[in-house]
């Protein structure tokens, strides 16, 4: 018999189109509904029918959200499976499924439970309940609340008739049951605490938070053109459009959408873009444009590995160089990483706040790992968002490109005020026109590449310091890696390591140095060359002593990072 | 300060826009005096209009008019335009630009905008020649011209533009030769005054590299549509193809709903978008969906 305690990982694996996404949904809703801490994660292959995609599901008793590598139970809907992750099974791993979905070499290494789940489909009526059935078992060994899969089935099957409902509740309830009598029999032990508090808790993706925190940062624009994996935002804020009251434009390609967008906020509006690698690329001429223009832009750019297509499903922290450097000419602009699902949402509704004050393209780096994270949350404190409009109007002798002390002019639209609005690509005098004069040019690079990135800097945030300011090691993460670090950091138990995570990236406040002085700095990417480390050392002279980098497209995993920090440090 | 008033409105009083970089003779004049005719005798105020401009000679025509004014990028004048509609359909927005930023730079984002049909008059200032980059042929050059970069003669087939566009049913299709002023003041009216998306292609010579499509030329080689009706496809089409001479006048206008019209934005709400507040009560619904399930 094997015993799990307190936090374990499900996985489901089968192939894209054989509905495991339906699986994970009615497990992560029901099992946090049940009063137990979830976290889900998946990864995926580029292809809509076939192949292998797996879903991870942590269920804990404590608050979860990183990604791990170990495999305590898994559920495989087609052979294949266990050889796709076979270096994360070990001999406590249970598998839950049919034989046939199980290749012989395996069946030594783990704990086979088998159970009959096409025949108890077919038994329900259709192959089609299959998933239902699983997804009952694994909600019946945790002793979940069936009442709340039922609930899950009505609102996700409704449209699709009673009979649906009612065949799926019935094939919940024999999944359910069976799962109940595995526990029973001992063949399968599980003790999780459940926490009253995580049923209503909120249940949110990244990509949910990055489109919520635009919202609530006033988006009222958003133009696009699909590419993995930025699409989810569009797909979430087009599905509420209407609610809203907002624009949701899938563009013609994505120098358009950049475009659509620069005139939307040229004419008042609050505009965003999503999009990745490849779709960034063909942005950037527009990205110089409002960097010329001065003109406010907010993008969302969720990371995959490139170069070029790359591995369109899969994750990495490989476009900050890109997002850095991206336009012609001497521009500021501003990037931010979220950590985490929290940080998606007030980062996003930030962004519109600092794209309008600064004048500047505000550009959010996701990636695949973070915009397909799921976890339960406390609270979004809607009332922290503030929203800080800085529209003037446009005075008789109104002057765009207005000389000012912190490089930062008065922005009017047009149609609010008497005067015009005159914005322009080319260098240009104050009102806006086109000049060669050299004096000026010199003024005007300066107002924006100079003391409107001063400006920026200054009132630029810290970065996140967790541990103990005297700690000798500081591990340097930006972006998602932020709770997977930070698990390993806790499961190494050393008082002397602490996590600096940065999810302000650019332009950097010069106080954020301080934090190094005297450390022992282990920068942490997902990307081969270590883009942030190269940022750090180009910013301040700093040298990461050690760098743990991956680049496979998938995500670290909470061991992986133990293991390089006892690697380094011990 | 008091702003003066009627066509004295549209005249730029800045320091920058004294200094005109067009050609002495050049097309680009006669357009400019046309659309300041059209904005005022439709009694239209600058801060109530917004000029979009690519780039080329013919896209620095927002530093020539005082209205609200955006000089982009090349070809791109068109979906900035959009955005600015979308944002403020109360404005009344054009975008303007040369053969080139139109046609060819800007492609496909023309093709796109007859599907989309926003609200927004598309002025293309058509000399059949690259003016700003100094006489390389243009989409819309002749066959035979020959260029400093087509010192062989061109070879390719012109853009028919007109044909193109009545092919993808566009809303309103018109074209002109800035030489007759009255008849350009109207055409451009009826344009910015139709529902949908407007698009004139306006001959202009280009008196320093265009040494064939002369003002002589486009008087001999164009005849305005007198019996035409726009509203006939068919017929449009056939006007459409006739090359020598070529029609001038509006040949098609297909009544149908903008883009601005039809995004649910502005279903329920006729608010501009830019004036809207977010809608912190839909965001607290969702998260409690997300809080029970
Ligand atoms: C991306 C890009 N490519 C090329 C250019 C150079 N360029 C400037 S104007 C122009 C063509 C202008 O021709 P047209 O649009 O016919 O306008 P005209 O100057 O004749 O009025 C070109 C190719 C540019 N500014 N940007
Ligand atoms: S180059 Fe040609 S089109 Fe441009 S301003 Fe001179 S004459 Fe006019």
């Amino acid at each position: 018999m094997v015993e799990f305690q307190e936090d374990l990982s499900v996985v489901l694996g089968g192939a894209a189109g054989q509905g495991i996404q339906t699986v994970e949904e009615i497990l992560t809703r029901t099992l946090k509904f049940s009063g137990y801490n979830v976290y889900a994660n998946k990864e995926y292959m580029s292809r809509v029918r076939g192949g292998i995609n797996t879903t991870e599901i942590r269920v804990s008793s404590k608050r979860v959200r990183a990604f791990v590598k170990k495999i305590d139970i898994l559920i495989p809907f087609k052979r294949g499976v266990l050889p796709w992750v076979k270096d994360r099974i070990s001999e406590s791993t249970v598998v839950i499924g049919e034989k046939e979905n199980v290749e012989e070499e395996f069946l030594e290494k783990i704990h086979f439970i088998e159970v009959p789940l096409t025949k108890m489909a077919l038994d329900v009526g259709s192959q089609l309940y299959l998933n239902t059935i699983a997804a009952g078992i694994v909600v019946g060994i945790f002793r979940g609340e069936l009442s709340a899969v039922e609930e899950y089935l009505k609102e996700r099957f409704g449209s699709k008739g009673k009979n649906v409902v009612q065949k799926n509740i019935e094939a919940a309830k024999k999944g359910y049951e069976l799962g109940l009598k595995l526990l029973k029999e001992g063949a399968v032990k599980v003790e999780v605490q459940r926490k009253e508090k995580a049923r209503n808790e909120i249940l949110l993706s990244g990509a949910e938070a990055v489109a919520l925190g635009a919202l609530a940062g006033g988006m009222n624009f958003l133009s696009f053109y699909p590419m993995s994996p930025s699409t989810g935002v569009a797909v979430f804020a087009a599905q509420h459009a209407e609610d809203f009251g907002i624009v949701v434009e899938q563009a013609e390609d994505e120098i358009s959408a950049i475009n659509m967008a620069l005139g939307a906020w040229y004419a008042g509006v609050r505009a965003m873009v999503t999009t990745s690698g490849g779709g960034f690329a063909l942005m950037t001429e527009a990205l110089s444009l409002a960097g010329m223009a001065e003109n406010p832009i907010v993008i969302h750019l969720a990371q995959r590995p490139g170069p070029a297509t790359g591995l369109p499903t899969r994750t990495m922290q490989g476009d900050l160089n890109l997002a850095l450097h991206a336009g012609h000419g001497d521009f500021p602009r501003i990037i931010l990483a979220p950590g985490n699902i929290e940080e998606a949402f007030y980062l996003s509704a930030k962004a519109f706040n600092l794209a309008d004050r600064y004048q500047v393209p505000v550009i959010i780096l996701t990636d695949q790992y973070l915009v397909d994270t799921y976890y339960n949350l406390p609270e979004l404190e809607l009332d922290k968002v503030k929203v800080e409009k800085h529209i003037v109007e446009a005075k008789p002798g109104y002057r765009r490109y207005e000389l000012t002390g912190d490089g930062i002019s008065p922005r009017a639209i047009p149609g609010y005020g008497e005067d015009v609005v005159v914005a322009n690509g080319n260098e240009h005098d104050e009102w806006g026109d086109i000049t060669e004069d050299a004096e000026l040019t010199v003024r005007m690079q300066e107002k924006r590449a100079i003391r409107k990135l001063k400006t920026i800097k200054k009132n630029a945030p810290l970065p996140r310091l967790i541990g103990g300011e005297d700690a000798k090691y500081i591990i340097v993460a930006w972006g998602s890696t932020l709770h997977i670090v930070e698990e390993a950091i806790e499961k190494l138990g050393r008082d002397d390591v602490a996590l600096l995570h940065f999810s302000w990236l650019y332009p950097l406040n010069p106080e954020a140095k301080k934090f190094f002085e005297g450390k022992t700095i282990i920068a942490v990417e997902l990307n081969i060359t270590g883009q942030f480390a190269e940022l750090l050392r180009r910013e301040f002279g700093i040298e990461a002593h050690h760098r743990v980098l991956k680049y496979d497209g998938r995500p670290f995993s909470v061991e992986e990072i133990l293991g390089a920090l006892k690697g380094v440090i011990e | 300060m008091n702003l003066p008033k009627g066509r004295e409105a549209f005249e730029p009083k800045r320091p920058g826009s004294k200094d005109v970089a067009w050609c002495p003779g050049c097309g680009n004049f006669g357009i400019r005096n046309i659309l300041i005719s059209a904005l005022t005798e439709l009694g239209l105020r600058p801060s109530q209009v917004a000029i979009i401009s690519g780039i080329g000679q013919a896209a620095k025509m927002p530093h020539y008019i005082n209205a609200n004014g955006y000089h982009t990028l090349h070809g791109r004048a068109i979906p900035i335009a959009t955005g600015v509609k979308v944002a403020n359909p109360e404005l009344t927005v054009i975008a303007e630009g040369g053969d080139g930023d139109m046609y060819a730079e800007g492609g496909n984002h023309l093709l796109h905008a007859i599907r989309r049909n926003p609200g927004i008059t598309v002025l293309i200032h058509d000399n059949q020649i690259y003016g700003l980059t100094k006489g390389q042929a243009s989409p819309t050059t002749m066959k035979g011209m020959k260029t400093p970069t087509q010192p062989w003669g061109v070879f390719e087939e012109p853009f028919n533009v007109i044909a193109l566009a009545i092919a993808l049913d566009a809303s309103f299709v018109a074209r002109t030769f800035m030489g007759y002023f009255r008849e350009s003041v109207e055409i451009i009216k009826k344009a910015i005054e139709h529902k949908g998306l407007a698009i004139v292609d306006i001959f202009h010579p280009c008196v320093s590299f265009n040494k064939v499509n002369t003002y002589a030329w486009y008087r001999e080689h164009t005849y305005w549509m007198d019996d035409h009706d726009p509203y006939d496809r068919e017929a449009a089409f056939k006007r459409a193809i006739e090359t020598d001479p070529l029609p001038l006048g509006v040949f098609y206008i297909n009544e149908k709903p903008t883009f601005e019209e039809l995004v649910p934005a502005y279903k329920r709400d006729k608010t501009p978008l830019w004036k809207r507040e977010p809608k912190v009560e839909e965001i607290k619904k969702i998260l409690d969906i997300k809080r029970r399930l």
